[in-house]
């Protein structure tokens, strides 16, 4: 029987916001804590570390996943984005930005703490069922937690963007 | 005092979009935990598992050799190094509590007390060591019933305090005894209020680096008071103030709880000084739960007497209230039951009244300010009032409340208990409100569907709420907290503003705040109005944000450095023309004959002849294009102001379950800098008073054990749950300031879990039930329903 | 809040799984889909000292039909089985369940056996398993075994698995002409675990109801096959005096205990309530003055 050596640390080779990157990741590490601390991309952010605020979802192959419940080293091989490149890149890179200008606009954040993951949440609806009724919307969004904001000027923001793009 | 000179600019009063939002859109913000600084060390902390036990041993040998561990520090280590604090305000008589330090010595006294920390490489392997660390405990009888927290035979935690009370404050006015004895109808009730806590979404968070070589201390800190902070830091680890800069970054949320003084945030700062290079301490979720400052947990007997014509005859209220072993440090945990004994029935005409309020010791986690401090709790109760009364008496609640307003010819009106209202507008605001939610409609929807078995309530909660405080709330108490904030502003070379505010920023808007009325003032373009925050060595010294105080005190900073600056550019153009100030304005960053409109010269040409050609300056004029001014609200202990808030419910009678079909919002700010942030700051306030009138609850065992400390258990308000929040206006200018700006940022909570309860009550009315505790869960629903055995 | 020190396994196929499982026992933990194992280890309440990474395992993924089976792939994320045509078609309980399941970045990433085998009392598949009478695939050394779904729920997180086995898929009949589910329950917050709920399959003609299985969740230490309320309900039309007779033997079936959040007495009335309420879906009874 060929076994291998569990692993503490790993080779991991995977792309972020379109570029690849290439590093040994501690196998305990998970995927947000590697983001900040080892690429700087601390636009995803850590609010729980249990999965239950969504300050950190991001997208890992085309859907989106809480960072802080996936080991850095099960990105091997993926293609990732993040804030810092979902605005421009490939998958619905427009859709981000546009809810960008529309947070903006109607000040659909104040701490701005839950506001990168929130956009990428958002995005996911949008891309998929941009005639979402606001109350979808609300379910959809209702895994991403803000302390700020009473959720409001958020969901008018993603309506606003649903409505653009279902031509309604 | 006339309205601010605007010469004819609009910002002010303009929705704006924030400009220093679109970085955290782009994830370019940059909070605490973003900063990374060479050879940075992470530290995590042992806490207590116990609420209260006695330290038998402490061992930290193998911690201090584990994998990536630098040091360790015990309270002892700490002691050594940093005074001792007491968290007592001067001015509340009799008030005390007992000396804490940073790290637990002999003793903890609620579990989660931070008892000794480790610094190293990561956070991991500093997560690693903790469980290396070898101490036995001793467990202690705890205290943990505020209920019984008095008694004789009850543990005194503090000893040297000869008992569990922290303070006691009594409040009346006229003979509280003879009104109720002539009373044709007295209402009463016992309203409960939980513990709950602030749940910033960022947690608390601080990078302190020691440069051993000059003596200079850098704290990055998550903080709402950067200036409070260094004096803190400075005199604890008795530094001279020079020595000590703090920076508050981009903050994710604060709602008060980052204004008080926490041990695992000084232990990380003495492990700077101690290893000389930068340390930082994130606190993770679960320990937030212990290690934040919780709020609330009220307990007031109330009751009203009525006359037979349904007269207010007089209000009595008795409120106590658990503050965990210690006063909070340095502004005490007297504030809420402050608002309380004030502020009962204060929006009526409330007769005769007496309140007491009682703040006791108790083994669970920390207390202290948090969002709306103490006013949910006096709108609960006041509201719960006189909503029974309205019942009593068959009267509408909408109409009882108008009948009962504090007449418009009252003001300014001196409260019992201290607080002087200016000028409420609460007729107004009620009849405003009405009219948003189509009252009348909304009753005779319910009547109609109560006949289907659908059960339908409407709450209203008018509040009464202190803004713009004076030194009465800390610095007449012997806090060395500022009431003054100043704003430094400087014209650029190329005819811009940079604004230098004491006002700082959690995502209210401070920043916008500045912008916004510094370029309404000047007369500049608003994008070229740049506005630095959050950092004691760039801006002038001030008191930050809380209380309700950014806008009002900071923004009136700014107006007058604004006015200033304007009348220092007038006077150099006139000079330089030889001609009056008064025949010249600013205007889009132009200078311009105030009466033709005429351009005279622009910003830039002003700016580069008072800095590169002084000499065509004439010889004896120094034109002064940086100026600061400063503020604060000097007239009153507070610009109180006034709202009425409205919900509408549904509760499933056989659940329980309660959903919030609609809330609506009037509220008084003065005047309104940006409604795009007014608005949905009271919707976000709002939606927390909600949180704690339907779900926040901290849960403790009888042993002080917190019992949902996470976020799967504590459960906070999220998007699905939430009603769409209509919010209108009355405006009522604050008289003590030329901007006439008054807090907005409670408003939310103050009345919002009031109204959510009058409205849970409205709906169970046919059944007869009453529930008068927050939250109202499903099962507090079904048991007042008779539901459940 | 950083997990603990393990080391990490990925194996390349469900032998070199087995293979992996036989060496390191109770030391090791699977890593499905991880949404609730590695919250725990970031909270640090659990310390396998390997984790064996499945995700790789192609053939454990995905949903088809064979023999009058639906098999579901222990791998399949929550999110496939949300939008499957086929789960739509042949288990369409499954499909009613699935939005309450979490949140959609959670079920973009969580799987079908990964909450099964961590038997949450609270959790919805569990429970829909046992209506739709599932069975489970299990693959251990010894070759392969199924469990009947009313049977792997031994207790508090407990199943029938034992060390040394992996869940591979399950097994559900598909729906029959008549078969029809409801599914319901109540939470606090939209994605939250219920206080209770239920998940009921059953041939359905008219208002009469046959073969129910009706599955609780929340109430008990596992999930609770409901079976006297059951047979009542087997016995005729699905009149409002049945369905208040079917609530009356739910004393038989639940016995639900108070806990830090909620009383037993009123996760019973819950469970009462969404009795008369799933009932009056299938049926499309106007149910409400039936309900206690």
């Amino acid at each position: 029987m060929n076994t291998p050596k569990p692993a503490t640390e790993l080779d991991v080779a995977f792309t972020v916001n379109g570029e690849r990157v290439e590093r040994r990741v501690p196998v305990r590490q998970n995927l947000a804590d590697f983001l900040r601390d080892t690429l700087g991309l601390t636009g995803t952010h850590v609010g729980c570390e249990h999965g239950v605020c969504g300050a950190c979802t991001l997208r890992c192959n085309g859907v989106i996943v809480r960072a802080c419940l996936m080991l850095a080293v099960q990105a091997d091989g993926a293609d990732i984005v993040t804030i810092e490149g979902a605005a421009t890149g490939n998958y619905d890179g427009a859709i981000v930005a546009d809810l960008q200008r529309e947070f903006h606009q109607r000040n659909a954040l104040q701490c701005g703490f839950c506001t990168p993951a929130m956009l990428l949440t958002a995005a996911e609806l949008v891309a998929a069922r941009p005639q979402a009724s606001r109350e979808e919307i609300r379910a959809h969004l209702s895994g991403n937690y803000c302390r700020c904001t009473g959720y409001q000027s958020i969901v008018d923001a993603v309506e606003s963007v649903c409505r653009s793009r279902s031509g309604t | 005092m006339s309205a601010p000179d605007r010469s004819g600019n609009t910002t002010i009063g303009a929705a704006l979009p924030r400009t220093n939002a679109l970085r955290l859109l782009s994830g370019r913000g940059q909070y605490v935990d973003d900063l990374n600084p060479p050879r940075c060390l992470h530290a995590a902390v042992l806490r207590s598992p116990y609420a209260h036990a006695r330290i038998a041993s402490l061992d930290v040998a193998a911690a201090a050799i584990a994998p990536g561990v630098v040091r360790v520090l015990t309270g002892r280590d700490v002691a050594a190094m940093c005074d001792p604090y007491v968290g007592v305000l001067k001015h509340v008589p009799g008030m005390q509590s007992a000396a804490q330090l940073p790290l637990a010595v002999d003793r903890a006294c609620w579990q989660g007390e931070p008892v000794a920390l480790v610094a190293a490489t990561t956070r991991a392997e500093a997560e690693d060591a903790l469980a290396l660390i070898e101490i036995e405990w001793e467990e202690l009888p705890v205290v943990t019933d505020a209920e019984t927290a008095l008694h004789p035979d009850t543990p005194v935690i503090h000893p040297e305090l000869g008992g569990n009370l922290c303070f006691e404050r009594v409040v009346t006015e006229g003979d509280v005894a003879a009104a109720f004895a002539q009373a044709a109808h007295v209402v009463e009730a016992e309203f409960i209020t939980s513990r709950h806590t602030a749940a910033t979404l960022e947690p608390r968070t601080i990078l302190a680096d020691f440069n051993a070589a000059d003596g200079q201390l850098t704290v990055w800190h998550s903080t709402q008071v950067p200036y409070m902070m260094q004096w803190i830091i400075a005199r604890h680890f008795r530094l001279a103030e020079t020595q000590v800069r703090v920076i508050a970054p981009d903050v994710g949320g604060g709602f008060g709880m980052k204004i008080h003084i926490y041990g695992d945030e000084m232990a990380a700062v003495a492990a700077s000084l101690l290893l000389g290079r930068p340390v930082k301490f994130v606190a993770d979720r679960l320990e937030s739960f212990v290690g934040d400052f919780h709020a609330r947990g009220h307990r007031v007997r109330a009751r009203m007497a009525l006359s037979k014509d349904g007269d207010i005859l007089g209000v009595e209220a008795d409120d106590l209230y658990g503050i965990g072993p210690y006063s909070g440090y340095p502004r005490g945990s007297a504030n809420e039951g402050l608002q309380v004994s004030n502020l009962v029935c204060a929006a009526y005409r409330r007769g005769a009244y007496r309140a007491v309020s009682r703040a006791v010791f108790q083994n669970k986690a920390m207390y202290g300010q948090y969002r709306a401090v103490g006013h949910p709790v006096a709108c609960l109760v006041s509201e719960g009032l006189m909503d029974l009364a309205a019942a009593k008496l068959g009267i509408d609640p909408a109409e009882f409340r108008r009948r009962h307003y504090l007449s418009p010819e009252s003001y300014p009106l001196k409260l019992a208990g201290g607080p002087v209202l200016e000028k409420l507008s609460q007729h107004e605001a009620l009849e405003t409100l009405l009219q948003m939610m189509d009252y009348a409609g909304l009753r005779t929807e319910q009547k109609k569907l109560r006949t289907q078995g659908i059960h339908r309530g409407i709450g209203l909660a008018s509040f009464v709420e202190n803004s713009n405080p004076s030194a009465a709330t800390y610095g007449q108490g012997g806090v060395s907290i500022a009431s003054q904030d100043s704003c430094t502003l400087k014209l650029t070379a190329t005819g811009g503003v940079v604004a230098a505010s004491s006002i700082t920023e959690c995502g209210q808007g401070g920043y916008a705040v500045i912008q916004q009325v510094v370029a309404a003032v000047c007369g500049v373009p608003f994008a070229q109005v740049k506005v630095v925050i959050g950092d004691t060595e760039t801006t002038p010294v001030g008191g930050g944000v809380w209380g309700s105080r950014g806008t009002g005190i900071c923004g009136e900073a700014a107006l007058q450095a604004g006015k200033a600056l304007k009348a220092n550019i007038l006077a150099f153009v006139a000079r330089l023309q030889e001609s009056e100030a008064s025949l010249y304005d600013i205007r889009d960053g132009q200078v311009i004959r105030a009466q033709s409109g005429e351009e005279v010269m622009t910003l830039e040409a002003v700016a580069r002849t008072a800095y590169f050609r002084t000499d065509q300056v004439p010889k004896d004029f120094q034109p002064e294009l940086t100026v600061t001014r400063s503020y604060a609200q000097k007239t009153y202990n507070g610009a109180y102001t006034n709202g009425i808030q409205a919900s509408y419910v549904e509760v499933d009678t056989e659940t329980g379950f309660i959903k919030l079909l609609g809330h609506w919002v009037v509220d008084d700010c003065g005047t309104v800098i940006n409604p795009l942030l007014v608005d949905e700051q009271i919707r976000g306030a709002c939606v927390q008073g909600i949180g704690a009138a339907l779900f926040e609850q901290c849960v403790y065992s009888p042993e002080g054990q917190l019992m949902n400390g996470s976020l799967m258990d504590y459960l906070v308000p999220m998007a699905g749950e939430m009603p769409d929040i209509e919010v209108g206006h009355t405006c009522t200018p604050t008289a003590t300031s030329e901007l006439g700006a008054k807090g907005a940022g409670e408003a939310g909570t103050a009345g919002a879990s009031a109204a959510v309860l009058n409205a849970t009550n409205d709906a169970l009315g046919p059944f007869g039930g009453v529930v008068s505790e927050i939250p109202v869960t499903p099962e507090r629903i079904l048991r007042a329903l008779g539901r459940l055995s | 809040m950083k997990a603990p020190a393990f080391s990490y396994l990925r194996p390349e196929n469900i032998s070199q799984a087995i293979d992996f499982i036989d060496i390191y026992g109770d030391e090791a933990r699977w890593l499905a889909g991880g949404q609730s194992l590695l919250a725990a280890l970031n909270m640090r309440l659990a310390a396998p000292s390997v984790l064996i990474d499945i995700n790789g395992l192609s053939e454990l993924a995905g949903i088809s039909v064979n023999a009058g089976k639906l098999i579901i792939g222990a791998l399949t994320r929550h999110r496939e089985i949300e939008h499957s045509p086929l789960v739509a078609q042949h288990a369409s309980l499954l499909a009613l369940a699935m939005p309450h399941v979490a949140h959609a970045a959670v079920r973009n990433r969580g799987t079908f056996g990964g909450s099964i085998a961590f038997a949450d009392p609270a959790a919805e598949l569990p429970a829909c398993c046992i209506a739709l009478d599932a069975e489970f695939v299990i693959v251990g050394r010894g070759g392969e075994r199924r469990v009947r779904a009313r049977h792997f729920f031994t207790g508090l997180y407990e199943t029938a698995l034992q060390t040394g086995e992996i869940l591979v898929a399950a097994e559900i009949p598909c729906a029959r002409d008549k078969g029809r589910a409801a599914f319901r329950e109540l939470a606090r917050r939209h994605g939250d675990y219920a206080i209770a709920g239920l998940a009921v399959q059953a041939a359905v003609e008219g208002d009469v109801l046959r073969d129910v299985n009706i599955a609780f969740f929340g109430v008990d230490s596992k999930p609770v096959l409901a079976e006297h309320a059951a047979s009542v309900l087997e016995q005729g039309a699905a009149t409002p005096a049945r369905i208040e007779q079917a609530q009356h033997q739910l004393a038989q079936d639940l016995a639900p205990q108070d806990d830090v959040h909620y009383s037993g007495a009123m996760r019973m009335q819950l469970a009462r309530v969404l009795l008369a309420r799933a009932i009056g879906d299938l049926v499309n009874l106007e149910t409400k003055s039936a309900a206690r």
